[in-house]
């Protein structure tokens, strides 16, 4: 099939290019920007006029429940909610059930997601066998499956040792190890940011050195393993000073962060509100500050949805019984413009739109987000300037929770193009 | 995008609803429950204990977490109230198999309860029954917090703010302890929201510091870590009680360590002004927290505290169901 997207001003973070130009794709590939390719005859024309057309979006957490959870959510809800979100690429975590320890498993989930056809599924393995952190999982076998790096999800190791282990065998074949720096003892059973609000509400609180501990564990075995380690949700004011100081020392690390983050603080739990309950914790002013100084200044890579569907038998709970997560892909791409609008410069867009589409790509070794002639024409086009409120029965995904419910936000995706196919349209 | 948060114990009028927290409570509302309590004490003394302010009600005391102190105190401020009482004790988690919490309050309120009161381990936990209630346009329902996790007491805020107006009577002119586990005390939650918007100048916080919340000074309290340092001169100390689970472990290393620290002894008392008096929400742990000889001295005033309790419950419940505050 060719496509042809018209009149759209087409931003590619990954090229540099903002400007208005034509997209021209065939066989599932970019075959153009500009000037149609001699004899181009478009099967499908979108007008794209008033609109952007950027990469698809590039995910780098978005849990689809599957397997296991098909009761919070189901591979075809969830999918379809990136495709909505314009998210064409995303990576999930292991913590299904069973965790993603065997390459059965791994096959099985990416087969099921090209079967739908949808946006592009990239797993997480376990770094540890069920995530229990004792024995490490076949690593090279779970690469050939399909995994692009492994994770312990929420579960963090208590014996240093195996992770020590675990680092350097993942650093042997060169894989990837994503972390979420959280001290397995120090905030166990927190709810909320240690600080006034939860000292105020009655709640146990994770404290900031909960992160900061285990990012100098972290940085410690990377210093002497050299393996290549991916942070995941960096929270913390404190966090982002280290991973920075990090990178600035040549660690091989690189980082993203929650788009709720960048937004919302633990104010905003208000009261009791368990749509606030997510995973790291909101923190305060100054962490959320710190985050947006840290995207500018490139020590944060990307922003990710950190999607997690969670249905309403396990949110409609008192605050600490609630499930911690909220939904995100179909939010992903409008509370990222949300935050360019706070951006200055001409180049505003385009350096957000960077860091949810080129930049979670090269961070995950993924050839995804760019409109490169030949690269998989992967798409989004979306109207900047359209409001919408954020509704819960509206969204396509099964999780309805998320602690902007009833915001109104700007950026609405009007198509979604996987592999030179039209997944979505509005 | 900002985001409203009306308080889900106050009505659209700006009238008391339910009674979840004391934080936030005007100054008035709170002077009018305790002018109210103070009709009611006298009720008690008489032969016939009984006004029918609340005839015809029926209160359900919902408690998932156990508690026969206060439950009996809320049983008897209803019966004096002559509403109908039904105590249901539930143990179990709303987590576990079975109904949920929700939909426990959900046929409860089909049984046209009028009022719920409301005991539970998790802080936050009234609010999201309040906050139900209001959703579903169930107005006619009140929800009284009768403590909720670490969170807020608020009955005890006021019974314990009425024991100091009847001693005391001016509160801008006092300087008032809390002392011991204030991590873990919803108690001292409500008593310090109280006693700061009831204008007094000096509320201080006296404990370890693995018992001392953070960020506890954003509350408006000055902390202290060595009890006489922090008794000096003050008008009222106020003795938390020290849950038997936290008397040994990485909080404290033991019972008898607590009390050569912290214990309220007839020495550490003499810190504070002659005319001190001591408090404590029960029950209490003498030889924990507090020396027998405070607690049976004449500063104590710790059972008034227990017959205030009636009053102001009963101040409470009949100001909710006559729907003015």
């Amino acid at each position: 099939m060719k496509l042809h997207i018209q009149n759209g001003r087409l931003i590619d973070p990954a090229n540099g290019i903002d400007q208005l130009a034509d997209l021209f794709i065939a066989d599932g590939k970019v075959a153009a920007v500009g000037t149609a390719p001699g004899g181009f005859v478009a099967d499908t024309v979108i007008d794209a006029t008033g609109m952007v057309v950027a990469p698809g979006l590039v995910d780098l957490s978005a849990r689809l429940r599957e397997p296991g959870y098909e009761y919070k959510a189901t591979l075809e809800s969830e999918m379809q909610a990136a495709v909505q979100g314009g998210v064409t690429t995303l990576v999930c975590p292991p913590d299904t059930d069973p965790v993603l320890d065997e390459p059965g498993l791994v096959e099985m989930l990416k087969h099921r997601a090209r079967n739908l056809d949808l946006a592009n599924v990239h797993p997480l393995g376990a770094l540890t066998m069920g995530l229990k952190g004792q024995a490490l999982t076949e690593m090279a076998e779970l690469t050939e499956a399909g995994c692009i790096g492994f994770a312990q999800a929420e579960v963090p190791i208590l014996d240093t040792n195996v992770l020590l282990r675990a680092l350097q065998y993942a650093k042997t074949f060169g894989y990837t190890v994503w972390l979420r720096p959280q001290d397995a003892h120090i905030g166990r059973g927190g709810v909320a940011h240690s600080g006034p609000l939860a000292s105020r509400l009655g709640l146990s609180g994770v404290p900031v050195m909960a992160e900061t501990i285990a990012l100098h564990t972290i940085f410690e075995l990377v210093r002497s393993t050299g393996a290549r380690v991916h942070l995941c949700r960096i929270s913390s004011a404190a966090g982002i000073e280290l991973v920075r100081a990090a990178k600035a020392e040549g660690l091989p690390v690189t980082c993203d962060v929650g788009v709720h983050h960048l937004h919302m603080t633990d104010a905003d739990i208000g009261f009791f509100d368990s749509n606030a309950r997510l995973t790291p914790p909101l923190r305060t002013q100054r962490d959320r500050d710190a985050i947006r100084a840290a995207l500018v200044d490139g020590t944060v890579d990307a922003i990710c949805s950190d999607h997690t569907p969670v249905d309403d038998d396990e949110k409609l709970l008192p605050f600490a019984e609630a499930s911690p997560g909220a939904t995100g892909l179909e939010l992903l791409l409008s509370l990222t413009l949300k935050w360019a609008e706070e951006l200055h410069g001409s180049e505003a867009l385009l350096r957000a739109l960077a860091k949810i589409t080129s930049q979670p790509a090269r961070t995950a070794g993924l050839a995804a987000g760019q409109l490169s002639v030949g690269a998989a024409a992967d798409v989004v086009v979306f109207d900047p300037n359209a409001r919408w409120t954020v509704d819960g029965a509206a969204l396509a995904s099964q999780g309805k929770h998320t602690p902007f419910l009833g915001f109104e936000v700007t950026g609405q995706v009007r198509a979604t193009v996987v592999g030179g196919r039209i997944a979505y349209q509005r | 995008m900002p985001k409203l948060h009306n308080h889900p114990q106050l009505n659209k009028n700006g009238e008391l609803q339910h009674l979840l927290t004391i934080e936030g409570l005007p100054k008035a509302i709170i002077h009018h429950i305790l002018d109210t309590a103070q009709s009611f004490v006298g009720i008690s003394d008489r032969e016939v204990k009984k006004v029918p302010l609340m005839r015809g009600k029926s209160v359900f005391n919902l408690f998932f977490e156990n508690s026969t102190r206060t439950r009996t105190t809320f049983e008897i401020a209803s019966k004096r109230l002559s509403a109908d009482v039904i105590n249901l004790n539930i143990q179990a988690s709303s987590t576990s198999k079975g109904e949920s919490l929700l939909d426990t309050i959900d046929n409860l309120a089909a049984m046209h309860a009028d009022m719920f009161v409301v005991r539970h381990a998790q802080s936050g936990a009234p609010y999201l029954i309040a906050q139900h209630l209001n959703r579903m346009g169930q107005n006619d329902i009140h929800v009284v917090n009768a403590g909720d996790g670490r969170h807020a007491h608020p009955t005890q805020g006021l019974l314990d703010m009425y024991t100091i107006r009847h001693y005391k009577q001016d509160f801008t002119k006092l300087r008032v302890a809390i002392v011991g586990d204030i991590l873990h005390s919803r108690v001292a939650r409500s008593d310090i929201h109280a006693l700061t918007t009831l204008g007094v100048p000096e509320v201080r916080a006296i404990g370890p510091q693995t018992l001392l919340p953070s960020g506890l000074e954003h509350m408006g309290v000055r902390v202290f870590n060595n009890i006489e340092e922090g008794l000096k001169d003050v008008d009222v100390i106020i003795t938390l009680r020290l849950q038997n689970e936290r008397m040994s472990g990485a909080l404290l290393p033991s019972a008898q360590e607590y009390f050569k620290s912290y214990g309220l002894t007839p020495e550490r008392l003499a810190l504070a002004k002659p005319d001190a008096i001591v408090m404590h929400p029960g029950p209490m742990n003498r030889g924990v927290e507090i020396d027998s000889a405070v607690a049976d001295g004449k500063q104590a005033v710790i059972l008034p505290q227990v017959t205030f309790g009636i009053a102001v419950r009963m101040a409470v419940m009949s100001i909710l169901a006559g729907g003015r505050a």
